[in-house]
C-alpha cells in the first residue's frame, strides 16, 4: 500500500538540478528536471534515487549533473562520473550496479516519497 | 585420458616463472603434471627493480606471482629446495631435501650468479653481492655499522648498486678494472660525460684499477690494495664484476656446456638432451648470454610453443638498453662501438649541459645501426625504433641527435611505426597489437596495459605506448566526430561562436534552437563555462545552477568523502601575518586540515556542504575572496620574491603577478590557466611551466606561452622578448581571449596550440601582427569580464535563494553520518571504509 508523505515544497527543489532529503533514515536525492528543449508534449519530472554513490562510496549522487543519454534520463556521479538511470537504477557503465529508486509525485506544491519504496527502517537495501 | 607426462622446472626466478605463467595459459598445460624446484626462500619476484627494495618496496610488492597461482594451476612448489643432480639415464632429478623425481621435460631456468673475482680476501666479511633479496638485506645491515661502501664493477649493475649505497647513506666509490664506465655500452666520451655526472653527484669513481688483495683496514672493515700500489679503505665491498651462468648441474650431468661457461641450446631452447631445455640467463645462445630479461622471457615462450608443437625459434635478442643511473640518463642502441664495416658515426657533445649523444649509421647513411646517448635519452625510443625496423633515416641524421631550436619536429611520429614494429620487447608486443586493443576499446593505459600486458615488465616502453595510444585515440576521434556529445552537432568553439554572435544568454535557449534533449555533463558544464566567459553572470544564477560541475555548484571542491575544500586567494602568493592568523583561526575553528598547496596559497579540507557559507563569510571578513580552485578558470599566479628582496632580483615579481592575478581572476577557460612571474632568469617561480609566464631581464619582460605541468609537462615557447608592462598586458589579454574563443573543452593552451595548424608563428601573427584584425574584439571581451568580476563567494553569502543548496538534506539539519574523520598527524583525515564500520558499530553499542 502505497504511503505517500510530505518531503518540501516544490520551490525548495533546484530547477535542473538536485537534492538530498532523510526519509526514515534513508538518504534520498531528489531531481526536478524542466523541459529544456522542445520535446514533443514533455512535461517536467520529478526523480528520487539512492543518494549513495557505490562506486565512491559517499552520500553524493544528489549533487551530481543531469540529462539524458541516448533518451535515458540520468544522473552522473560526482566523484567519478558513472550515470545511472533515474527510473531504473541501473548504472549504464556496469548493468550489475543498480541504486534504489522510490516512488515520487508533487501534489498541490508539495512534493512526496512513498515510504513504501523505502526499505523498512533496519533493512539494508537490496 | 592420458596419462599425464611430469615437466619438471628447476628454478623459479624471472625467467622460469615467465615460462610456467605461458604454460598455464595454453592448452598444453592439461598434459602435463609440473613441478618445479626453487632454491630461494621466497617464489619469483622481480629482480629489475630490485633496488626499489631499499626504498620502501616489500618483497610481496616485488612477486611475480599472482595471488593462488600454483594451487589454481595444479603447480607443485617446492620452495627453499634447490635440484641437486639429474640423472639424465633415468630421467629423475633430485633435490637438496632430498626428493626424486622422474621427469619426461626437463626446463632448467637456474639464471646466473655474481662474478667474484678470486682475489684473495674477496670473502671477508662486508664482502657482499647483488642479486636476490637476501643479498640486499646483508647489505642494509652492513650499512648500519659501516659508513664507506665500494663497488666493484662500473657496468649497468655496479651503477645501480652504488646508487643503492649512495641511498643508504655511505661515501660511495665505484672501482672499475676498464678505462671507463660502462664499458660494454659506452665509448670513451660517453664514458667520460658519465663519470663527471656522477661524480657530481658525490660517487668517488676510480677507473683502470685492478684490486690486488683485501685485507684488514684502520678506519673501516676492510682495504682494498691496488695493483698500482693504491689503497682504499672501506666497510663494505660490493661485488658486481658480472654475471656467470649456473651450470653446474647441466654440467655434472654431462650436457654441453660453452667454453666460458652456459647451457648450449639451439634455436628451440632444446640443450644437446632433447627432453631438456635451458631458458634465462643460464642458457648460451649462439655463443651468447643474454643478462636481460626480455630475451630470457622470449625463449620462455619459445618453449611453451615446442611443447605445444608450434614453431617459434629464438633468434637472438636485441641488447639496446635505456636506464637512469641516479638521475643521469644513459642509453645504448645497436653497435654502439661502430664495429660494422664501413660504419660512419656522428657525435654530439655539450659540455655545459653534460649531454652526449652518438649516432652510428650505414656507409650510405640511410640506415641506423646504433647509438649512445648520455644525460639525454628522450630521443631513445625513436632512435631504437628507426634501428629495429630499418625505417629510412632522414636527410641530416644528425638532426637526430642535435639539439632543435625550432618548432619543427624531427621526432619519428607512432604513424611512422609499421604495424610491425615492436613496441614492448619485454612481453613481445606489437604496434599491430596495440592499435587491435584500442580498437577493441582499450582507451587508457591502464585498460591497455592489462590486456596487452605492453609497459608492464622493465617499463621501457611506457613513452612509446602512450604516444601510440594518443594518436590513435586522437585519429580515432577526428574520424568519428568533432561533436561535443549528442546533444549538440558541434564544437565547442562552434558554440562559442552561436553563443557569442546570437547573442544567447541560457542554456535553455541554445538547447531550444541549436541542439536536442536534455543535455548532460559533458555540454552543460562546457555551455555553462562559455556563457560565463561571454556574460560573465554568476555561475549560481537559476538558469545556469544546473550547468555547473558539481565543484562549481557549491563553489568549492569535492573530496573523496563528498566534503569539500576550501581555497582563498592569495594573489602572488604573497600574505600577511594577520590574513595567516586569520586563515590559521578559521581552520581550527572549523577543525580543517589544513595545507600549504603547490600553487603558493592554502587549502582547507574536509567542510561539510552546510559550513562553506560560514567559513566563507568569515573569510570575506577577514578580507580574503574566492581562490577559483573549483573552476575552469585562473589558478594562480605563482611568483618569486624578485627584486624587492633578492639580490640577483631584476625587477617586481611579486608586484606584477599580483597585478596579473588580479586582472584575470574569475574569468572562465576551456581549462585551468596558471601564470608565474619570476624576477630573473633563475627561474625561481617556474614561468616556463605555465600556461603564462613572465620572466624580467633587463631589457624588460620576457612572455612565455603553453607551458604547463600535470600528466604531459610541456616547456613554454619564449612568445616575445622585452616588453614594458602595457605591451606585456596587451599581449596576454589577446591570447587568452583568444583561448578562450577557439579551444576546445578541457584542452590546456599547450595542446591548443599543438593542434593549431601553423603553431606558435601562427598564434604570434594574430596576437603580435592581428593577422585575423580581432585583436580590438578580443581585448574589449577581456576587459568586459575584468570590468564584470564579482567574488562568486561574496555575492552568494550575500544571496539567500543561492544559500539554499548549501545545506546536505533539504528536510533536516543533521549532517551526513557517512563523513567520519580520524585523526594524523594532529590533524584530520577521511576515514578509510574499515574505520567507518567500526566507528558505526561503536556507536550502534
Ligand atoms: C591542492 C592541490 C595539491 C596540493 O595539495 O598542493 C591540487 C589539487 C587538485 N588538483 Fe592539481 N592541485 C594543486 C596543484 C597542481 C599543480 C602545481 C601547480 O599549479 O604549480 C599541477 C601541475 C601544474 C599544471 O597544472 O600545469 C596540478 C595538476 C593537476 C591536473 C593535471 C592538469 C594537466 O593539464 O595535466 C589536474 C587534473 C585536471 O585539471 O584535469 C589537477 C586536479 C586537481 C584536483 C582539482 C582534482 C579534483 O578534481 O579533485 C585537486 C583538488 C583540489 C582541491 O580539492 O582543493 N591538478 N595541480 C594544488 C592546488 C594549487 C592551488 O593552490 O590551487
Ligand atoms: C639489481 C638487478 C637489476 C637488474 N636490472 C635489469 C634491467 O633493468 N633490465 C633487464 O632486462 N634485466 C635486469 N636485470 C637482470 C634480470 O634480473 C635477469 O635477466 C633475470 O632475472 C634473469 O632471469 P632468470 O630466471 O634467468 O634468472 P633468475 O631470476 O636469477 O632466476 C634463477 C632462479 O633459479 C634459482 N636456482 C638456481 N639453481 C637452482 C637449483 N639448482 N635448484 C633450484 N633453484 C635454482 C635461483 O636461486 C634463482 O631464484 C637486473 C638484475 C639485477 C640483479
Ligand atoms: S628568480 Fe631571480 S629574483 Fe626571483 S628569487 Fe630567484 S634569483 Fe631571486
Ligand atoms: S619493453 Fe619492458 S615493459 Fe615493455
Amino acid at each position: 500500500m502505497a504511503k505517500w508523505i510530505d518531503v518540501c515544497n516544490v520551490d525548495d527543489l533546484q530547477p535542473d538540478s538536485g537534492v538530498c532529503a532523510l526519509l526514515d533514515g534513508e538518504q534520498v536525492a531528489i531531481f526536478w528536471m524542466p523541459v529544456l528543449s522542445e520535446a514533443e508534449g514533455a512535461d517536467a519530472k520529478v526523480y528520487a534515487v539512492g543518494n549513495y554513490d557505490p562506486f565512491g562510496n559517499a552520500n553524493v549522487l544528489s549533487r551530481g549533473l543531469i540529462g539524458d543519454i541516448g533518451g535515458q534520463p540520468v544522473v552522473a556521479s560526482p566523484l567519478y562520473k558513472q550515470h545511472y538511470n533515474l527510473e531504473t537504477g541501473v548504472c549504464l557503465e556496469d548493468e550489475s550496479v543498480k541504486i534504489p529508486v522510490y516512488a515520487i509525485r508533487i501534489e498541490n506544491g508539495s512534493v512526496q516519497v512513498d515510504l513504501s519504496s523505502l526499505p523498512l527502517h533496519g533493512e539494508p537495501a537490496l | 585420458m592420458s596419462v599425464k607426462q611430469t615437466l619438471v622446472v628447476i628454478g623459479n626466478g624471472m625467467v622460469g616463472q615467465h615460462f610456467l605463467a605461458g604454460l598455464a595459459e595454453s592448452t598444453i598445460k592439461e598434459q602435463y603434471q609440473i613441478i618445479t624446484f626453487c632454491e630461494e626462500p621466497r617464489a619469483a619476484y622481480d629482480r629489475v627493480h630490485l633496488s626499489s627494495f631499499f626504498t620502501g618496496t616489500t618483497a610481496e610488492e616485488l612477486s611475480l606471482v599472482e595471488d593462488g597461482f600454483f594451487d589454481r594451476h595444479g603447480i607443485i612448489l617446492h620452495l627453499g629446495d634447490k635440484a641437486a643432480s639429474i640423472d639424465r639415464t633415468a630421467k629423475t632429478v633430485t633435490s637438496a631435501k632430498g626428493l626424486t623425481i622422474a621427469y619426461d621435460k626437463l626446463v632448467l631456468a637456474t639464471g646466473s650468479y655474481p662474478f667474484v673475482p678470486p682475489v684473495p680476501g674477496h670473502d671477508r666479511a662486508q664482502c657482499l653481492v647483488y642479486r636476490t633479496i637476501e643479498d640486499l638485506e646483508a647489505i642494509a645491515a652492513a650499512a648500519k655499522t659501516g659508513t664507506v661502501g665500494t663497488v666493484v664493477g662500473g657496468g649497468l649493475l655496479g651503477l645501480e648498486a652504488a646508487k643503492a649505497l649512495m641511498d643508504l647513506g655511505l661515501e660511495t666509490h665505484v672501482v672499475e678494472f676498464a678505462p671507463r664506465l660502462m664499458a660494454v655500452q659506452l665509448d670513451d666520451a660517453g664514458g667520460a660525460m658519465l663519470r663527471r655526472k656522477i661524480e657530481n653527484l658525490g660517487v668517488i669513481v676510480h677507473t683502470g684499477k685492478n684490486t690486488s688483495v683485501i685485507t684488514d683496514g684502520e678506519r673501516c672493515v676492510n682495504k682494498m690494495c691496488f695493483a698500482d700500489g693504491e689503497e682504499l679503505e672501506t666497510d663494505i665491498v660490493l661485488f658486481s664484476a658480472g654475471i656467470r651462468p649456473r651450470d653446474e648441474l647441466a654440467r655434472a650431468s654431462g650436457l654441453e656446456v660453452g667454453q666460458r661457461g652456459g647451457i648450449v641450446i639451439d634455436n628451440q631452447c632444446r640443450t644437446s638432451d632433447p627432453s631438456i631445455y635451458a631458458i634465462g640467463e643460464c642458457a648460451l645462445w649462439n655463443g651468447m648470454i643474454y643478462g636481460l630479461v626480455a630475451p630470457g622471457y622470449t625463449m620462455a615462450r619459445t618453449v611453451v610453443a615446442d611443447l605445444a608443437g608450434d614453431s617459434l625459434s629464438f633468434t637472438g635478442a636485441d641488447m639496446s638498453t635505456k636506464l637512469k643511473l641516479m638521475g643521469v640518463d644513459v642509453a645504448s642502441i645497436g653497435d654502439a662501438h661502430a664495429k660494422t664495416q664501413g660504419a660512419m658515426v656522428y657525435t654530439y657533445q655539450n659540455g655545459a649541459s653534460e649531454v652526449y649523444k652518438r649516432l652510428v649509421v650505414s656507409q650510405d647513411k640511410k640506415q641506423l645501426l646504433g647509438a649512445v646517448l648520455v644525460g639525454d635519452a628522450s630521443g631513445y625510443g625513436t632512435l631504437l625504433q628507426y634501428c629495429l625496423n630499418g625505417i629510412e633515416l632522414p636527410e641530416n641524421p644528425d638532426a637526430l641527435i642535435l639539439p632543435h631550436r625550432s618548432d619543427e619536429s624531427v621526432g619519428l611520429g607512432p604513424d611512422a611505426l609499421p604495424a610491425s614494429a615492436q613496441i614492448c620487447s619485454c612481453y613481445d608486443v606489437t604496434k599491430g597489437a596495440i592499435c587491435s586493443a584500442i580498437e577493441g576499446g582499450c582507451m587508457t593505459m591502464g585498460a591497455l596495459k592489462a590486456e596487452t600486458k605492453a609497459a608492464t615488465g622493465c617499463g621501457g616502453c611506457s613513452a612509446l605506448l602512450k604516444s601510440v595510444l594518443d594518436s590513435e585515440l586522437s585519429k580515432q576521434g577526428f574520424e568519428v566526430n568533432t561533436d561535443i556529445c549528442e546533444h549538440f552537432a558541434y564544437t565547442r568553439q562552434d558554440l562559442h561562436n552561436l553563443i557569442r554572435v546570437e547573442q544567447i544568454k541560457t542554456f535553455a535557449d541554445l538547447l531550444h534552437k541549436h541542439g536536442k534533449g536534455q543535455g548532460c555533463e559533458i555540454c552543460k558544464p562546457t555551455v555553462g563555462n562559455i556563457l560565463a566567459s561571454q556574460w560573465n553572470e554568476h555561475i549560481l544564477e537559476k538558469p545556469h545552477l544546473g550547468l555547473q560541475d558539481t565543484n562549481d555548484t557549491f563553489l568549492a571542491n569535492m573530496q573523496k568523502d563528498g566534503t569539500y575544500s576550501v581555497v582563498p586567494r592569495i594573489t602572488g602568493g604573497e600574505i600577511s601575518p594577520d590574513m595567516l592568523i586569520a586563515l590559521g583561526q578559521v581552520g581550527k575553528k572549523y577543525k580543517l586540515y589544513t595545507k600549504i598547496t603547490g600553487g603558493q596559497r592554502v587549502d582547507l579540507f574536509g567542510a561539510r556542504v552546510d559550513q562553506l557559507p560560514h567559513i566563507w563569510k568569515e573569510l570575506i571578513d577577514a578580507g580574503f575572496e574566492s581562490g577559483h580552485a573549483y573552476g575552469k578558470s585562473l589558478r594562480t599566479v605563482k611568483s618569486c620574491v624578485g627584486s624587492t628582496w633578492c639580490r640577483y632580483g631584476v625587477d617586481d615579481s611579486v608586484g606584477l603577478a599580483i597585478e596579473l592575478e588580479n586582472r584575470y581572476k574569475g574569468l572562465r577557460s576551456p581549462h585551468k590557466i596558471k601564470f608565474a612571474v619570476s624576477g630573473c632568469t633563475r627561474e625561481c617561480a617556474e614561468a616556463q611551466g605555465k600556461d603564462v609566464g613572465v620572466i624580467a631581464t633587463e631589457n624588460g619582460w620576457n612572455l612565455y606561452v603553453c607551458g604547463n605541468g600535470g600528466m604531459k609537462p610541456r616547456h613554454a615557447d619564449l612568445f616575445a622578448t622585452g616588453l614594458d608592462k602595457p605591451t606585456l598586458i596587451k599581449y596576454i589579454d589577446r591570447f587568452l581571449s583568444f583561448y578562450v574563443r577557439t579551444a576546445d573543452r578541457l584542452q590546456r593552451t599547450s595542446v591548443w596550440m599543438e593542434n593549431m595548424e601553423g603553431g606558435l608563428d601562427y598564434l604570434k601573427s594574430v596576437v603580435i601582427e592581428d593577422k585575423l584584425g580581432l585583436c580590438d574584439q578580443l581585448e574589449q571581451q577581456m576587459q568586459y569580464v575584468i570590468d564584470t568580476y564579482q567574488c562568486e563567494w561574496k555575492s552568494a553569502i550575500a544571496d539567500e535563494a543561492k544559500l539554499k543548496r548549501f545545506r546536505h538534506f533539504i528536510n533536516s539539519d543533521r549532517p551526513d553520518d557517512n563523513v567520519v574523520f580520524v585523526e594524523e598527524r594532529g590533524q584530520i583525515r577521511p576515514a578509510s571504509d574499515n574505520e567507518r564500520k567500526h566507528f558505526k558499530l561503536m556507536e550502534m553499542a
